[in-house]
């Protein structure tokens, strides 16, 4: 593998996954519950879908083989999507959808912040304008974690049941793999190993305010969306997505 | 416009001799042009005009979101996708704005969507029909947003200071979202192939009709206008404001190389306007009264959204209550 295979696929997953979970708030739209909520969400989701575009931009440059940001998002399959799996789940009540978004912010800000020290001057400025939208992000989801796990007895139980949904799907935020160790080391990309704890600190610190059992650390069980293996959910997903591209494959809009 | 039928439970309007010295001193003030302010005195039947119109604008925006919301996770491109998602996002800011000046004049929020669920308010008639394809995300933004626009850019002179403050800013992100709407279409007909064509055809046949209605029923047929005419609420006639917008978006129709489903649309010299055909009026009437092809639907859904949400607004009030005492404490 070479650098360039390697940081490929290390931005289809930055890219695919900000993407997915953008995709997934737009789900929400006049759903919230509550006016405020659907500014934000709506907000959120925007921020995400931009920088969804600048790293499929940098991904398609870099591939060049024809294919744009669209082509990418739009005409690939699921096998070939490298989102974590954490964003292609579905978004359930307010409670799965809120920790699900923490899970992923306490992630995601702890990447940009290291990527915006990143040797490659495109992904060090990409990632800074991203940290400071991430910073937000953040900032909500754990407010509205804590609301919700020291709320009312009811919002409590509903986070409860929300960790067992998604808790086995973060350990993807906390492992990397060979392909991200070798772009550590080229210093394009942060530790993965510095990335996990900080995660696990920050998901910690959030949990204890919330009044919320902190689970055991999870273990990989057959999906990897590293390689392509999703869970079901992400098929439909990319059907709603992608119809409009799929169907009229010669049209510009 | 986004408020239709505003009753004003006025029957007759009072010369400045029937009324009492503070009704004078009021009429006087919105004749000279002051604006009035939430402390102000004001007629009783002006408070609740405003509430009603107010109110409906603000549903509007909030159930406008939903004709949209069904193809924000179908746009086809990232562009696209971004553009339809903030102004879903701005759309929920002027719902905001609006129920922000609505509550100035002493209304709650909660209690006038409750109105809108129990299906005793109103809101925009346009948000009842179905968004069947891409295109109509570009005739929405042009269509129905240029038709609010012509409204709302008169309301930002309306009487009450708040809503023609609201006004102002919502016009400005207005005009953005309609001359991005336009390019949609534009794009789609200049650079698309036969099937994006028909789609914008077919599109504009569809919510043609259903935009001239947002200005509300003909004037003779609007027997609110004159009170909120005289209060400076309103400050031009239905049939003005929907002559000024055909008038302005024929020539855009043209640009665009489509066809308007109206038979007797006809450049008028005489008139310097454009005569054009009736407006199925038992149509309107209908969807106003509920019948409408989404009516259900869409209170259906915000009723929901309120209901599923229940659980979290209640975990809100009460950690922000724990948190207080904890630092009382």
């Amino acid at each position: 593998m070479t650098t360039q295979t390697d940081l490929i696929q290390y931005l289809l997953r930055l890219g695919d996954s900000a993407l997915i979970q953008g995709q997934r708030l737009c789900q929400w739209c006049g759903r919230a519950p509550a006016l405020e909520e659907e500014l934000a969400l709506m907000n959120v989701g925007l921020d995400l879908v931009g920088q969804a575009r600048n790293w499929l931009d940098y991904a398609a440059e870099l591939l060049n083989d024809g294919r744009d940001a669209d082509h990418l998002a739009f005409r690939r399959d699921e096998r070939a999507y490298r989102n974590l799996l954490l964003v292609e789940q579905p978004n359930g009540d307010y409670a799965v959808t809120m920790l699900k978004q923490f899970f992923y912010d306490a992630w995601h800000l702890e990447v940009l912040q290291g990527l915006s020290q990143s040797s490659d001057e495109r992904i060090a400025g990409i990632a800074a304008k991203a940290v400071k939208e991430a910073t937000y992000h953040l900032r909500r989801s754990g407010e509205w974690v804590e609301r919700l796990g020291d709320g009312t007895e009811e919002s409590h139980q509903r986070m409860l049941d929300a960790i067992p949904l998604l808790w086995r799907f973060t350990i993807e935020l906390i492992s990397g793999d060979d392909s991200e160790t070798r772009l550590h080391a080229a210093g394009l990309v942060p530790d993965a190993a510095q990335i996990a704890s900080a995660w696990q600190a920050r998901v910690e610190q959030v949990f204890t305010r919330a009044t919320l059992p902190l689970p055991a650390a999870p273990s990989y069980f057959y999906l990897d969306a590293r390689r392509g293996l999703h869970s079901e959910h992400l098929g439909t997903l990319l059907a709603e997505m992608q119809f409009l591209p799929r169907a009229y494959p010669d049209a510009t809009w | 416009m986004y408020a239709q039928l505003v009753e004003t439970g006025v029957k007759s309007i009072k010369s400045l001799s029937e009324m009492s010295e503070q009704e004078r001193a009021f009429q006087e003030k919105i004749d000279s042009e002051i604006k009035i302010e939430a402390k102000n005195w004001m007629p009783d039947a002006y408070r609740q005009t405003l509430i009603r119109q107010i109110s409906q604008h603000a549903h509007s925006e909030i159930v406008g979101m939903l004709p949209e919301g069904n193809w924000v996770a179908r746009a086809p491109t990232l562009k696209r996708k971004l553009q339809l998602m903030a102004k879903i996002q701005d759309e929920a800011g002027h719902g905001l704005y609006l129920y922000s000046a609505m509550e100035t004049l002493g209304a709650d929020r909660d209690e006038e969507i409750a109105k809108l669920h129990s299906g005793r308010a109103k809101y925009s008639s346009i948000f009842n029909y179905p968004t069947l394809n891409w295109a109509d995300m570009g005739a929405v933004g042009w269509l129905v947003d240029g038709a609010a626009i012509v409204n709302q850019v008169v309301l930002q002179r309306t009487s009450y200071g708040p809503y023609s403050r609201a006004m102002v800013r919502i016009c400005k992100e207005e005009s953005f979202h309609q001359r991005q709407g336009y390019e949609v279409l534009l794009t789609m007909m200049r650079e698309g192939n036969q099937a994006q064509k028909d789609m914008v055809q077919d599109a504009i046949n569809r919510l043609w009709w259903p935009a001239l209605m947002m200005f509300g029923p003909s004037d003779e047929h609007s027997p609110n206008s004159a009170q909120s005419m005289a209060w400076k609420i309103k400050r031009q006639s239905n049939d003005e404001l929907r002559q000024r917008f055909i008038d302005q978006t024929i020539p855009q129709l043209e640009l665009l190389g489509c066809t308007c489903p109206d038979p007797d649309l006809v450049w008028n010299a005489e008139r310097g306007h454009y005569d054009f055909g009736e407006i199925q009026w038992d149509e309107f009437y209908e969807v106003l009264k509920g019948n409408g092809p989404c009516n259900q639907e869409r209170v259906a859904t915000r009723r929901k959204a309120i209901e599923d949400g229940a659980w979290v607004r209640q975990a809100a009030v009460a950690h922000a209550r724990k948190k207080t005492n904890k630092n009382a404490a």
